[in-house]
Formats: C-alpha cells, structure tokens, sequence
C-alpha cells in the first residue's frame, strides 16, 4: 500500500490504516517520512499534554477528561508513552489498564507508545503520531508522557496546552515540583482532591506561582482541582483547556507557539535526515577512532559534514 | 531499523488470577519485545478493539477461569471479522490438553502453555512463528 492511500484510507477513519501508519512512524525511514508528509496538512488537531510524577493519576485523568470531550460530542484521541527497559529495549506499556472506560467507543482511539530510549518523556515519533491521528479526524489529541518526573519540558515543545498533575501532600517540600515544572505547565491540577491536604497544595502552588512574577506571555496558569476517578472536576479542566485554547487564538501566542514548535519540528527533521544519510562505513570507522581517543568527536563531525 | 515485536497481552472474562498473565509480560518485555497490558476482565470485542488499535504482531490470551471454551473462539472469531489474521495468538493458563488441541486445530490458537510452561519457550515460539512483513 503507497503511503498516498494509507493516509487517504485513515482520513476515510479506517482505524487499521491509523494503526499501521503509527507503526510505520515509529519505525522511521523514508517510508515514515512520506506518510507524516502526507498528513500533514490535514493535521488540524489541539495538543493536550499531560505530565507529572509517576502514580499522580496521569492515565485516569486522560480518561476522565476524554469522557467529558466525549460528553460534548468531540472525538479525542490519546496517546500514552511509557519507558522503554534501557537494557532489554522492551516495554510494558500499562496505561490501558485505566482507560478501559473507553472501550468501545469509535470516537476514541487510543495507543500505547514506548519511548525507545529517548529522554524527556516523549518517544522520537511521538509528534508524528499525533500528526497523524490528527489528520484522522480527531481534534482533542491527549498525550500522556512517562511521568519520570524532572526534565520532562519535551511535551511543552509538543503540546499547544500542556496541563501539569500534582498530588496533595507535597508537605513544606515545595521542591517536590520539579524544576521546570511550573514553567511549562499551561494549567495545573491538583489531583486526588479526594485526600487530605488539597488546599494546601492549590496554595503552595499558587504562591509559587507568584513569586514567579507574572507570566511572560500574558496566560496566567490556573490552579484546579480533580478526583480524576470519580470525574469531578473534569468539566472545569475542559472548560481551561478551551480558554487557552482561545486565548492562544486570540493573542497571536498562537503564532509564536506554532513557530516554535515548528522550529523544533524541523531541527528534529534535519537531525533525522542528516544522521540517516551520514551513517556509513566512515562513520563506522570514526566511531572506532573516537571510542579509542585517536580523533575527538567534533573533527570527526566536521570530517562527515564538511568532507 | 529492526522491528520492535509488539504484544497485547490481556486476561479475557472474570477470573482475577493476574500473576501469570504480569510474568509473561515482565518476560517478554526482558526479551525486547513491546508488551502492552490490558489489565483484568477483558471482553473479546475489548481485546480486539486494542490490538487493533495498537497494531500489535501477537496476542497473549491468560484465562484460568474455565471459560477459555467460549471466550478464546469469540476472540479469533472477532479477529477474523476486522480481518486480523495474521496476528499471531497464543493462550496460557488452566487449559485441558482436550481442549488446546480443540482450541488449535478449529479455532486457530498458535499454541497454549500450561501451569510451568517455561519463558523462554514461550518467547522461542513468539519470536520463531510471529509475521512481521505484514502488509
Ligand atoms: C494463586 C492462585 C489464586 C490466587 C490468585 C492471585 C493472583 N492475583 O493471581 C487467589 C488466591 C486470589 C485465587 C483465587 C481463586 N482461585 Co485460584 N489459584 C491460584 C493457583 C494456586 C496458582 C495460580 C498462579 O498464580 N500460578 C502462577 C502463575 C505464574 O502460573 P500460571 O498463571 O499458570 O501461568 C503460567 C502458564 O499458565 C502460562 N501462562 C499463563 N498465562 C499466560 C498467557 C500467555 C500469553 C502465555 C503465552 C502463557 C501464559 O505461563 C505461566 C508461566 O508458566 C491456581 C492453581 C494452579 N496450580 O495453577 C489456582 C486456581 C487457578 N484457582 C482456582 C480457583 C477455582 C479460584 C477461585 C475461584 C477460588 C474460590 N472459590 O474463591 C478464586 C477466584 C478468584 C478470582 N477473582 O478469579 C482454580 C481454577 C479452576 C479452573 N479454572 O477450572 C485453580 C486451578 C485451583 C484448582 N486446582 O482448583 N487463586
Ligand atoms: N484516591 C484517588 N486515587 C486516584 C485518583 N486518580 C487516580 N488515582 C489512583 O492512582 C493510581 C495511579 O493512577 P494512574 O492513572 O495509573 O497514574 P499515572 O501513573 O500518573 O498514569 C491508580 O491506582 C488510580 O486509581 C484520584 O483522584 N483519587
Ligand atoms: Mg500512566
């Protein structure tokens, strides 16, 4: 099947093609690159990022908040990445098992992601993926990142509204939200509000934010409260997605967010592209020569590019 | 670039004997392969729905409740319907060897592995009978 026709038939909303041109994503290569290309334009989808420590209730709060676009008649599609074994390579995925809720309904679809190595709580074909379950006729895309905690900012890159969970109970250990969390974070939430010390938490967050003076881009991120397995507090997350999403529409951020992305969208390509053609029987030659200190690596970089 | 083998394994029906279904996937995930667990009481209908979605290359069935009968063929039946037959499918658990054989030559389970099965034969199998060229 030629990349043209699988994007047509996933446009069509054959689920399957949408599952196999995922796959061909993750694999890479020039097969990859022309699918994505063909999607593209039709990629008309709002990013929603989800990120925060693991257990937080990233998974059940994915489902609740799909269920509540659902509710108001919008198809959403998710994509969950969990950790790949740095030494086996292989994975298990486990967030379906929260999302059973989801089950049987075709204005859903859902797909596991391993992140083969790469750090910061994406996988290499992340973005890919919801290009193109974008183009497939979803305009909610959910990704859920890993949720190792720090240094996961990719998803702000990735994500036209990134929403940050928090648990309560972060005690006087306001380190506890990891550095650049609060910088990417477009909406905050306090999930399991059903425990003690919410209130809290909703303050600490609040005076941190604060003391962060006021935001650089005009978007004050709101603090907001979930029970994500009851649903409650859900509507009101919906409802801060779409402001943004207004807000981002309206103030010309939008612009400027698209062209970052975008920026980073095609850093990743060149980066892709390049390795993919460099990689050869020299490169080989001048990883031996690196790895036995005979040549430092930026001469052997400029060797392979400048020749 | 070498192709990942992606797995769903799922427990279909009510039983709650989940640890032979989490050692298989701990397994598999320790041979490299991409295990996507679906967690307990499955449906068919779910369980296809998922690897559909997932596009995976092989389906681990884990049943210990008896009812492996009447669940294990509406899942290949329902594989069948969406076209999905070149997945491969295999099941474990507490399974006759009546009914295995039944289970393989009529409805087109691969193979069944029984209480202390090793791993690493069910990963030899996966890995020797799995279609990666799949169109
Ligand atoms: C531990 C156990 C429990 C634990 C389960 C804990 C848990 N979270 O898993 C508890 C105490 C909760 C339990 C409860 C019950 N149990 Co119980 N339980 C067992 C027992 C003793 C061992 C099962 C086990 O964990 N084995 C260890 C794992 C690693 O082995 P395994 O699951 O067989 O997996 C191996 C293979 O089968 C295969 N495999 C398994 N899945 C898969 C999947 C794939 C894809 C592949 C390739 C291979 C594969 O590979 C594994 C490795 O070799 C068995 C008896 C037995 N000897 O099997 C009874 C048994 C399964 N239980 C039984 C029963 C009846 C019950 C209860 C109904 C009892 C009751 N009346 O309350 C309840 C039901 C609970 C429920 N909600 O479903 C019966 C089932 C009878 C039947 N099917 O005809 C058994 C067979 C006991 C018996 N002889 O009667 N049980
Ligand atoms: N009490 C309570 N538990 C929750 C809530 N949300 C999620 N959980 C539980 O927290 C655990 C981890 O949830 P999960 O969604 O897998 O977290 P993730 O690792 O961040 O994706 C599960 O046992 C959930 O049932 C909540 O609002 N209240
Ligand atoms: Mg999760």
């Amino acid at each position: 099947m030629s990349e043209h026709e699988l994007v047509t038939r996933l446009r069509n909303g054959e689920r399957r093609a949408l599952a196999r041109a995922i796959s061909l994503v993750e694999q890479g290569g020039p097969a990859a690159r022309a699918v994505v290309a063909a999607a593209y334009p039709y990629a008309q989808a709002h990013r929603v990022g989800i990120t925060g420590p693991p257990g937080a209730g990233k998974s059940t709060l994915v489902t609740s908040l799909a269920q509540e676009w659902r509710r108001r008649g919008v198809p959403v599609g998710i994509v969950a990445v969990d950790p790949s074994s740095p030494f086996s390579g292989g994975a298990v995925l486990g967030d379906r098992i929260r999302m059973q809720a989801l089950g049987g309904d075709p204005g859903v679809f859902i797909r596991s992601m391993a992140s083969r190595g790469r750090m910061g709580g994406l996988a290499r074909a992340t973005a890919d993926a919801v290009t193109l379950i974008a183009a497939a006729g979803f305009p909610i895309v959910i990704i859920e990142t890993v949720g190792a905690g720090q240094d996961e900012v990719d998803i702000a890159q990735t994500a036209d509204t990134t929403i940050v969970v928090e648990v309560p109970g972060m005690g006087d250990d306001v380190q506890s939200i990891k550095a650049g969390m609060l910088e990417i974070a477009d909406i905050f939430v306090v999930n399991k509000a059903d425990r003690p010390g919410v209130d809290q938490t909703v303050r600490q967050l609040r005076t941190m934010l604060q003391l962060g003076g006021a935001p650089a881009d005009g978007w004050s991120p709101p603090v907001l409260t979930a029970v994500a397995t009851t649903g409650e507090g859900c509507a009101q997350i919906v409802d801060a997605v779409e402001q943004h999403r207004q807000y981002l529409a309206n103030d010309g951020a939008q612009a400027s967010r698209m062209r970052a992305l975008a920026e980073r969208e095609l850093a990743a390509a060149v980066q892709e592209l390049i390795l993919e053609r460099l990689r050869g029987q020299r490169w080989e030659e001048l990883v031996k020569e690196i790895a036995s200190r005979r040549r430092d690596p930026y001469a052997a970089a400029s060797e392979l590019l400048d020749g | 670039m070498e192709r990942k083998i992606r797995v769903l394994v799922a427990k279909p029906g009510l039983d709650g004997h989940d640890r032979g279904a989490k050692v298989i996937a701990r397994a598999l995930r320790d041979a490299g392969m991409e295990v996507i667990y679906t967690g307990l009481q499955q449906t068919p209908q779910m369980i296809v729905e998922a690897a559909l979605q997932e596009d995976v290359d092989v389906i681990g069935l884990s049943i210990l409740s008896g009812a492996h009968m009447t669940l294990l063929p509406k899942v290949m039946q329902l594989l069948r319907e969406q076209g999905m037959t070149d997945v491969l499918v295999v099941a474990g658990g507490i399974i006759s060897d009546e009914d295995a054989e039944i289970l393989k030559r009529e409805h087109g389970i691969a193979e069944v592995f029984g209480p202390g099965s090793s791993t690493q034969a069910i990963i030899d199998f996966i890995r020797s009978n799995v279609q990666l060229t799949r169109g």
